[in-house]
């Protein structure tokens, strides 16, 4: 069991496997084709990132750096939360960048669905965490790896 | 309510209390808790004249997008300025399949009529208003230096920071909106003289004029969200921000954007910051970027060729991403016309799309120059090629480009001005 803390940007709590990218995170790419083709699984469709192609993202505790691509990937995002299609919570290794944020926020205030969110967990988080691990998350901004 | 460190006045205050209704402050509320996430100190006045938004495409699939924009415009949200917005993912002008005409207008856009209707009720300038290239003077949408906007577009933010001088972060779709609904938006980053520091030196050190999406690439990957500072381009592009100068920087910036995440970058001697204040721009212990033409070489040969069939022959080319200006659409026009009489050929050898904001097209279309660029086969469209290429047929369709905007997005192979003239006039790949 290993502990970070990093700072809470959307507040929350959950339990969920990991899912780890250690390449930015391209949100429109990667949500883009399960959006619209109804998979509620939602399996990444980027296929320049090797980390996550294929494998789906619903549920899961997305572990990445910062999110990168087109400035629409906060409203990707948005539609993403606001069909039960999210991931259970984000945890970046770095500060959020400006386009995770928005989507974060947006689907904390105008979606019923919660998805904590938790930035600044440091470098070390990403290269300890491996996509299958057992993560909880406090509200407190408390990251476990059980 | 929550309690927020951000400093907000009585006015912004009861609109977040709920003086102008539930949905309002609901808009505010999401911008102040954006704000915060980047320890915005206060809310600022928009001083733009127009928004900009990212999202022009109706796709079927954005339903919550559509379900808010009703929510927004039912409950009188309304923009409380006009906006333009990126361009049309459709034109029946362009070449497809017809099942890709059928995927395009059945399946993927399936809602553009009804969102560009939700536009218009939001405060759309008109329907000539589709370019991700707003700022140029024909689309009428030019900040001046100093305003504060509230923008999305990577490639019209970074333009309009370093070019115009106005100020305005990257910020995502809908959150632009949302600062054009309620007048405000979150002091931070950008907006800020410590934001608009640069924290990279750039030397430009190549015996020719560097290639701008090329250039633009290096640096956006080198320095990713950070500010450049680049010197010695001016030996190239000059010391006036003329119409060729300003295509450049547009290119360039694209580029900047995309391969990285550069919202502002000053170029020495040129860009209205950097010809105030010079050196002084650039921060303490800022890092150093050493670029010839070896390191550019270098970059172009890193992006990665990922049509199905690498040796395929193009099937398409698109040129203008971002959308070409009135002066690059003379300048293309004559280029193409020289090289099919260099090659002996009447029309161009690949399906070539020229893109354009519609009202540049328009101005173009008035001159005896359309004329003659038909002649030559090329296609002239107001649509966006991201757009276009955005659905699963196009992974199989070689498609090329010298934008590395749409390099990046999508399946599309990367070629320089000069390469891609050959390729179109000559035919080869």
């Amino acid at each position: 069991m290993k502990t970070f803390k990093g700072r809470v940007v959307v507040p929350g709590a959950c339990e969920a496997e990991a899912l780890v990218t250690k390449n930015g995170f391209n949100t429109l790419a990667s949500f883009q084709k399960s959006l619209m083709f109804g998979d509620k699984t939602a399996k990444c469709g980027d296929q320049n990132n090797p980390d996550l192609y294929n494998k789906p993202m619903a549920g899961t505790a997305l572990c990445l750096p910062q999110t990168i691509g087109s400035t629409t990937g906060g409203m990707v995002l948005y539609c993403a939360t606001a069909m039960g299609r999210n991931p259970a919570c984000l945890l970046f290794s770095k500060p959020i960048d400006s386009l995770a944020a928005a989507g974060a926020v947006l689907s904390d205030v105008w979606t019923e669905n919660s998805m904590p969110t938790i930035d600044s967990l440091g470098d070390e988080f990403l290269e300890t965490v491996k996509t299958g691990d057992k993560i909880k998350v406090e509200e407190d901004g408390t990251v476990i790896i059980l | 309510m929550a309690d927020y460190k951000i400093e907000l006045t009585p006015e912004q205050l009861a609109i977040l209390n709920g003086e102008k209704g539930e949905t309002m402050a609901k808009v505010m509320k999401t911008l102040v808790m954006y704000g915060e996430t980047f320890g915005a100190t206060k809310m600022v006045p928009v001083t733009g004249k127009k928004g900009h938004l990212v999202t022009s495409f109706g796709l079927g699939v954005m339903k919550p997008v559509y379900e808010l924009m009703d929510k927004l415009i039912a409950d009188g949200v309304i923009s409380g300025q006009q906006f333009s917005v990126d361009p049309k993912p459709l034109d029946k002008n362009v070449p497809a399949s017809f099942i890709e005409n059928l995927i395009f207008k059945k399946f993927m856009y399936s809602a553009q009529d009804m969102y560009d209707g939700q536009l218009q009720k939001m405060g759309l300038v008109s329907d000539s208003a589709y370019t991700c290239t707003c700022y140029l003077d024909e689309v009428g949408n030019t900040p001046n230096k100093g305003d504060v906007l509230s923008w999305a577009e990577s490639s019209a933010v970074v333009y309009a920071n370093s070019v115009l001088g106005a100020r305005c972060n990257r910020n995502s779709g809908i959150i632009e909106l949302f600062g054009s609904i309620v007048g405000f938006v979150p002091y931070f980053g950008l907006l800020t003289d410590e934001g608009r520091k640069a924290t990279w030196i750039v030397e430009v050190k190549t015996d020719k004029i560097p290639e701008a999406q090329v250039l633009g690439s290096a640096i956006g990957m080198k320095v990713m969200e950070d500010v450049p500072y680049v010197k010695g381009l001016d030996k190239w592009i000059g010391t006036e921000l003329n119409d060729d100068a300003k295509a450049y920087l547009k290119d360039f910036g694209a580029a900047t954007a995309s391969n990285g995440a550069v919202g502002l970058y000053h170029i020495d001697g040129l860009t209205p910051e950097a010809v105030e204040q010079g050196e002084a721009l650039i921060a303490e212990n800022a890092q150093v970027y050493v670029i010839d033409d070896a390191e550019l070489e270098r970059v172009k040969n890193s992006y990665p060729v990922i049509w199905k069939d690498k040796n395929a022959e193009p099937k398409l080319c698109f040129i203008g991403c971002p959308h070409l200006t009135y002066s690059q659409l003379i300048e293309w026009t004559e280029k193409v016309e020289a090289g099919l009489k260099a090659a002996g050929n009447k029309k161009v050898v690949i399906p070539t799309v020229f893109t354009a904001a519609p009202t540049v097209v328009e101005k173009f279309n008035k001159t005896s120059y359309a004329e003659r660029l038909k002649k030559t086969g090329v296609i002239l469209s107001y649509i966006c090629p991201l757009m276009y290429m955005n659905n699963p047929l196009c992974g199989k369709k070689p498609v090329i480009t010298n934008s590395n905007k749409l390099r990046t997005y999508t399946t599309s192979r990367y070629y320089t001005n000069a390469e891609i003239l050959d390729c179109i006039t000559k035919g080869g790949k």
